[in-house]
């Protein structure tokens, strides 16, 4: 670490890091504070690792990352979801090293063919002899594949912590539910199915810039201005040569180009444990055949009353805190994978609404294109300024980060901060009160 | 289509070397006009209802409907042009630079009467920038149109080797 200025007797000083409205660089920059971040949160906190309708059938699995341990989500055959180390008891091999596929009735270890039963528990191992008159036991949790300490699914969304002890995911998530809640709502039938193709991006920069981005109201029209122009003047031309007016999707890009007044208007709202949710700008409530259809489904399945609800809850985005960017209007995730202090994997993810005509569907494929593609316009900037943000911060230029805008402005109730004006930097000091209590933290939270 | 014939698992129309040549040169058109950022002449090589497909899967086998790398009719490749040439995209400073090489040129039907072609053929692109160069292999397969003048795109398929990523940056612009 970077001299005393982190260091205090037990070599961890967080007050050296973060103060109120502002942080230390060495937060983004330095690798020991990385390392401390996978194990104080990552391999902690409740971290997203997939959504049930990805394993529908039995020995279907789908792999990923918590921190840094390579773990299998997969479908028992009593319907069951399991989050397993994806390790063999026997050699250490990886069972899985697809992505994603079925596994059938076991797991079989490609090295020495240990078989495993679909809830991680050892089935065959063979030449069994072998063990006689030695130390290894089957009955020891060491010949088994490892669960994860603990697993939840709230509505079909999959986490796993690797801390035996802390909150459920209910507490954990806290009022910041709200923003599952309004995906699946959604709804006619209460539930979304994820679209299996998963886009995965690498940012070089480190995961917390992302999540900071995400709710920042000042960036869009500076990051974006010039997607939002392009799509803005494409609009006019449209209607000007086809007569018709544009479809819906270019308004998701036309939007950013949007006047700075009107970003200030939305509120932010900082969540208990760094959860953070923008309210506003993306209300989509058009008066088009597609929507009103839509609408009266919606209001057969829950009655006119709960319809309008649902369909009135003003959440744009909401950010599970360290471990996801949701967009529930619109069904969209991004799930967040550090690789290092200066590298991240994003795993981009959009849902369908059980029950919902498929024009509405088509709202989150075209969102899930111009948005969250391996081509999209927007990320192309973001990616690019989250780099320049990363290599900036590596240098010696400057210390400090400032999250000073209407710092000391925020409107407290219940543990919630709201906004002043939806130009505050309230989402990086809620993520960073929620950083500053894990990364102090001894033991199990 | 009329004059395709088995080549194997994938189909072969036995062209004309006239045909062979014009659209092989077509496609080397189109890669060099990439290579130089023309982006009108980009547009003008496709029809008023063209796709520029870059599928999210090989087995794909429709584009409309699906998640995509690519999908794009003409507005919206104006408005990937719009942005390119506006002076806040960022990411274009400094802009991307490639150098791509079209090869294995198999005309795979022509319509008798019309002249129009499916044509499947191989790539390699080298793709530099901010100091840092990576490569994308694929294969085309163009629905061309036979105009007066000449071929145009009806609907261009992009296959990518690495197309389940992970994506080290974004494509700006098609490959």
């Amino acid at each position: 670490m970077g001299g005393d200025k982190m260091s205090d007797g037990n070599g961890f000083n967080v007050d050296a890091l973060v103060e109120p409205d502002r942080v230390h660089r060495n937060c983004y920059a330095d690798n020991e504070v990385f390392e401390r971040e996978i194990r104080q949160i990552f391999h902690k906190a409740w971290i997203y690792v997939g959504h049930e309708s990805q394993v529908p059938n039995t020995g279907d699995y789908a792999t990923t990352v918590i921190g840094r341990q390579p773990v299998i989500m997969v479908r028992h055959q009593n319907r069951s979801i399991h989050v397993l180390y994806n390790r063999c008891p026997h050699r250490g091999a990886k069972l899985c090293a697809n992505r994603a596929g079925n596994t059938g009735g076991n797991f079989t270890c490609s090295y020495h063919a240990w078989q495993f039963k679909l809830d991680g528990k050892v089935r065959h191992i063979p030449i069994q002899s072998g063990y006689d008159n030695t130390r290894f036991n089957l009955n020891d949790p060491n010949s088994h594949m490892k669960p994860v300490a603990r697993m939840e699914v709230y509505r079909g969304f999959v986490f796993a912590s690797l801390s035996p002890t802390g909150p459920s995911l209910v507490d954990w998530l806290g009022t910041a539910i709200a923003g599952i809640d309004d995906m699946c709502d959604r709804a006619p039938e209460g539930e979304v199915e994820v679209v299996p193709t998963c886009f995965r991006m690498i940012q070089k920069s480190n995961w917390k810039i992302f999540l900071e981005n995400q709710l920042d109201a000042v960036h869009p029209s500076v990051t974006h201005g010039s997607t939002g122009l392009a799509a803005q003047k494409v609009e006019k031309e449209m209607l000007a040569e086809t007569g018709n007016p544009p479809p819906l999707s270019y308004h998701y890009i036309s939007a950013f180009a949007m006047e700075m007044d009107k970003w200030g208007a939305l509120d932010v709202v900082g969540h208990p444990n760094g959860h953070c949710v923008l309210q506003g700008y993306m209300g989509l409530r058009p008066t088009d055949p597609d929507t009103l259809e839509y609408d009266a489904i919606m209001e057969k399945h829950y009655g006119p009353d709960r319809a309008k609800e649902i369909l009135d809850v003003n959440i744009h985005h909401l950010l599970v805190y360290p471990c996801l960017s949701i967009q529930s209007p619109l069904q969209q995730l991004r799930a967040v994978r550090p690789i290092s202090a200066n590298e991240t994997l994003t795993e981009i993810w959009h849902f369908r609404l059980k029950g919902a005509p498929e024009p509405i569907y088509r709202r989150a494929l075209d969102y899930f294109y111009l948005v969250n593609s391996p081509s999209t316009m927007i990320n192309a900037d973001d990616l690019y300024n989250f780099r320049k943000c990363q290599e900036g911060l590596e240098s010696e230029g400057g210390d400090w980060v400032s999250f000073h805008r209407n710092a000391g402005q925020d409107l407290v109730e219940d543990g919630v901060a709201t906004s002043v004006i939806g130009f505050s930097e309230i989402p990086m000091r809620n993520q960073f009160e929620a950083w500053r209590n894990y990364m102090q933290a001894e033991g199990a939270l | 289509m009329s004059g395709a014939m088995s080549g194997g698992a994938l189909p072969v129309a036995g062209v004309s070397l006239e045909t062979q040549h014009r659209v092989e040169q077509f496609l080397y058109r189109q890669a060099e006009i990439l290579d130089d950022r023309l982006w009108d002449e980009w547009l003008a090589l496709f029809t008023a209802d063209a796709h520029y497909w870059m599928p999210a899967s090989p087995e794909q086998t429709e584009g409309d409907g699906q998640a995509n790398i690519f999908w794009e009719d003409h507005y919206l490749m104006r408005t990937r042009i719009g942005r390119i040439n506006h002076p806040m995209a960022w990411s274009q400073s400094p802009a991307n630079r490639t150098g791509h090489v079209v090869s294995n040129v198999v005309v795979e039907a022509e319509d008798a009467s019309s002249g129009d072609l499916v044509v499947r053929s191989k790539f390699y692109v080298a793709e530099y920038r901010m100091d840092e160069q990576r490569f994308f292999a694929g294969k085309y397969r163009h629905n061309l149109k036979n105009t007066p003048d000449g071929y145009r795109i009806e609907l261009q398929r992009v296959d990518i080797v690495n197309v389940e990523g992970p994506f080290d940056y974004v494509l700006q612009y098609w490959i």
